[in-house]
């Protein structure tokens, strides 16, 4: 069982909050306290922050280091030239590549029966929550600059099991990608779901208050998405779906 | 061809153009459809991609090119140099850099006209340090690398302020703020853009019978009683103005001031004064031009405008260094 493991990416930090044994986790990412992306921020804030450079990673002298598939790679192949062990995990792109994960983090941790506990709790969360049949209203998940997640994504689980058909889907959209604003207003869908605005201005952001955007909604909920659950690939996606849910229902019930 | 005939085909290439951005988008509506959404009001979600997301951007395209023409075609006649952009010489690089800082200190928030305003103002201190470093006369090459020089200086602090801001996304601002795009703008910035635009095309319109009686020297523009620090004046507030307001909601664009009065300028006799109206034509048609071939090329990846201009002007900027060398023979 590795000690004094360090993990340096949003979604391996929460993973390996949930896993580690006390005393096992010594520091987790600066982003994993921001409550803005992160669902664990309080718990993130009783380990030290870290900033994934290499050279700071290196005088904590882990144990293991637990990083994304992508990004941070040029401190991912340093920490390796420096003989320490990282374990590397790709983002959840559906339900069971959160399962995947639980194990591959569950395993690099040594704690294999906590991440079987964690699966069998949320298969049973998940089939407590998860509304079979015909799914009804049509909703749009709308981020920055117009990007949705379409077929093969982790939020297409979500709204399915949520019982939420993805109008993005219907245009053939596949991944993630820009949906264009003209676009998303002829999908007409109903219920569109936006991304949470972060302080300070972008004009990634602006584009959210376009007034197509808000006329085209204008009878129809658009719902602004919150804490980071739509981000990383845990059970904490289980309380977004329950929202979900709950607005799907309200929708089908007007 | 004579000047009337130039400035109605200009126009009628114009108002093809802006009827064609129309009708050209990803929702994929028939132009039948598309236009009577436009004119009756018929169909919601057709209506709302027509009259809020098409329309304003077609109107903006018009707007910002026709400015950057003007200002290209207004720079090169005082200058009398055919190299002056106010892209590469770092007029609209400083514009967005005051439009990033009242963006981020929270001005523009505060006040409508605030984003504008403070590209403006980021436009004229450029405007003025190069005619400062460059002088009147403007050297091709003092003026290039001075161009140069706050191209840089502009760009890195535009950089770092967006790096500074607490919004992840703006980092990914840089690009749109580098490169200029009309993608997912609306009314409110037609409307923000529209009052520095006119003041700023007025100004420019107005410098006509200077800038011809320029092409005889300072001397006989003196005697011809032109007053040349109004015309300065008048060309320094002209392009800040409009450069400034261009650059505010749609980004520093390049070359668009190069290309349209370098391809136009033998067409109008070389007289820097009808270059004006002609320049500002053709501006408009190369940006709305433009704006359409981004979405036909890659409709899901907002391929950014000033990439598109790169593309066709610096081919040109290059062959017209090597033309101004050839003739200075060097």
């Amino acid at each position: 069982m590795p000690e004094r493991v360090v993990s340096i990416n949003l979604c391996t930090d929460q993973l390996a909050m949930m896993l580690a044994d006390e005393g096992q986790l010594i520091s987790v990412s600066m982003l994993a306290r921001d409550a803005r992306l992160s669902p664990m921020a309080d718990r993130a804030r009783a380990f030290p922050a870290n900033h994934g450079q290499a050279e700071e990673l290196f005088l904590m002298r882990p144990g293991l280091v637990l990083a994304g598939r992508y990004g941070a790679q040029a401190s991912v192949n340093m920490l390796r030239r420096l003989g320490i062990e990282v374990v590397q995990i790709a983002p959840a792109r559906s339900f069971d590549d959160i399962r995947a994960n639980l194990r591959s983090v569950g395993a690099a941790l040594g704690r294999e029966d906590v991440a079987e506990v964690l699966i069998a709790r949320f298969d049973a969360d998940l089939a407590a929550l998860a509304r079979e049949g015909e799914a009804g209203a049509r909703a749009v998940v709308y981020a920055p600059n117009g990007f949705t997640s379409g077929q093969g994504t982790l939020v297409n689980d979500m709204l399915a099991a949520a019982g939420l058909r993805n109008a993005a889907t219907e245009g053939g959209h596949s991944g993630g990608g820009r949906l264009p604003l003209e676009r998303l207003v002829t999908l007409e869908p109903d219920l569109v779901i936006r991304a949470a605005r972060f302080g300070g201005a972008s004009r990634a952001e602006e584009m959210l208050d376009h007034p197509a955007l808000a006329k085209a909604m204008a009878d129809q909920p658009v719902r602004p998405r919150s804490g980071g659950r739509y981000i990383c690939g845990t059970p904490l996606v289980l309380s977004a779906v329950a929202e979900l849910a709950a607005a799907a229902r309200a929708l089908e019930a007007r | 061809m004579s000047y009337s005939m130039l400035l109605s085909g200009l126009s009628l290439l114009t108002a093809l153009l802006f009827a064609a951005a129309l009708l050209i988008g990803p929702a994929g509506l028939s132009p039948l459809e598309s236009l009577s959404a436009l004119v009756t009001g018929q169909g919601e979600a057709a209506v709302l991609v027509m009259r809020e997301i098409r329309l304003p951007r077609a109107v903006l395209a018009a707007l910002v090119g026709a400015s950057l023409g003007l200002s290209g075609a207004a720079l090169q006649g005082y200058l009398r140099n055919p190299l002056a952009e106010p892209g590469l010489i770092g007029v609209s690089g400083s514009a967005a850099l005051g439009a990033v800082i009242a963006l981020q200190t929270g001005l523009a928030a505060a006040h409508v006209l605030a984003l504008p305003a403070m590209a403006l103002a980021g436009a004229l201190l450029a405007v003025m340090l190069l005619l400062l470093l460059a002088g009147p006369r403007g050297g091709a090459f003092t003026l290039i690398l001075a161009g140069i020089a706050l191209s840089a200086l502009a760009g890195a602090l535009t950089t770092l302020v967006l790096n500074l801001s607490p919004n992840p996304y703006a980092a990914a601002d840089i690009v749109f703020w580098m490169m200029g795009s009309l993608a997912d703008r609306s009314f409110m910035h037609v409307w923000l853009a529209l009052p520095f635009t006119l003041i700023g095309w007025l100004l420019l319109a107005g410098l006509g019978r200077g800038l011809d009686a320029l092409t005889l020297g300072e001397d006989a523009a003196e005697a011809l009683g032109i007053r040349l620090n109004r015309l300065r004046l008048g060309l320094v507030l002209g392009v800040s103005a409009c450069v400034g307001a261009g650059v505010a909601v749609a980004g520093a664009i390049g070359f668009v001031g190069l290309i349209v009065p370098h391809l136009l300028r033998p067409l109008v006799g070389a007289r820097p004064g009808r270059l004006l109206l002609a320049s500002a034509l053709g501006g408009a048609a190369l940006l709305l031009a433009s704006d359409i071939a981004v979405r036909m090329i890659l409709p899901e990846r907002d391929l950014k405008l000033g990439v598109l201009t790169a593309l066709l002007g610096a081919p040109l900027f290059l062959h017209l260094i090597y033309k101004t060398r050839a003739e200075q023979g060097a």
